[in-house]
């Protein structure tokens, strides 16, 4: 498998005019590929909210993505504060953003379950002082199950 | 329908958008603030009305491929946001009007009501 595409990108704490970059360039590239429009709006949808997570919550991180023919992995990580009560933060509604990241349209509490709904394969792993890391996969063609 | 066409026929502002880019085709509309929302529900070739003026709009109305962010209520809008919308080639326009009003006049013209 030689046409595999891989892409680093950091993702720098509460910095806004930079938040979203990762995962526009990463939807440029599968419009440039020709995977199905369904699958750059899951993708987009998916790694925007994890970016936008790692950016508010993480304190930061970075996206590592590969691309092959019939999917894309995006991984993001970032040594923040971890999510305590992976359950809680899960649930649709639940937000600890403060006010100053309400006001910008964040902290609607939907971004975890959005990423849940619109990813194919959904993995997170956190510890409480050591990060968050999320594991998306989005394949090209339907999985038969 | 462009976003040209519909600016000129319901009187918008173009803020940022070149020609070339009004062109563009309009097939809906969507309002909603919040960018969770906006994000998983604004669809190709809407228009997504927003009161929200930060950079924050312009990488949404990217990664949604949204035909323009419309701005109700004569809303200001930053500066950094403007030179951003140029540098993406995203659209925004303004107009006087509420978001409900706005809705209801694009659907109506969309729907050839
Ligand atoms: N990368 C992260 N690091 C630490 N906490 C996180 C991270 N991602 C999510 N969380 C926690 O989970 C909650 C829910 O996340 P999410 O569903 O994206 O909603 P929102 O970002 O709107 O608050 C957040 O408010 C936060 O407490
Ligand atoms: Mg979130």
């Amino acid at each position: 498998m030689n046409n595999v595409v891989v892409r680093d990108y950091s993702i720098p704490a509460n910095d806004f005019t930079i938040a979203g970059e990762a995962s526009s360039s990463v939807r440029k590239i599968l419009s440039q590929i020709g995977v199905t429009p369904d699958v750059v709006k899951r993708t987009s949808i998916a790694m925007y909210e994890a970016e936008i997570n790692a950016v508010i919550h993480g304190n930061g991180g970075q996206a590592h993505i590969e691309i092959d023919e019939n999917k894309i992995l995006i991984i993001i990580s970032d040594q923040g504060p971890g999510i305590a009560d992976l359950d809680l933060a899960m649930q649709e509604g639940y937000s600890t953003a403060p006010d100053s990241i309400r006001e910008m349209g964040f902290g609607a509490g939907m971004g975890l379950s959005n990423i849940k709904k619109h990813a194919d394969v959904f993995e997170i792993k956190t510890a409480v002082n050591e990060g968050t890391t999320v594991y998306i996969t989005v394949f090209f063609k339907p999985v038969k199950n | 329908m462009t976003v040209n066409e519909i600016s000129q026929k319901l009187d918008f502002k173009i803020i940022a958008g070149t020609s070339e880019l009004l062109t563009k085709n309009v097939s809906g509309v969507y309002t909603c603030d919040m960018l969770s929302y906006a994000m998983a529900k604004v669809n190709q070739g809407d228009i997504w009305i927003t009161v929200h003026t930060n950079l924050n709009v312009i990488a949404v109305a990217s990664l949604t491929d949204c035909a323009c962010i419309l701005i109700p209520d004569n809303i200001e809008i930053y500066n950094q946001t403007i030179e951003r919308a140029n540098e993406k080639e995203v659209i925004i326009l303004t107009s006087g009007k509420s978001a409900a009003e706005l809705c209801y006049e694009i659907y109506k013209t969309l729907k050839d009501l």
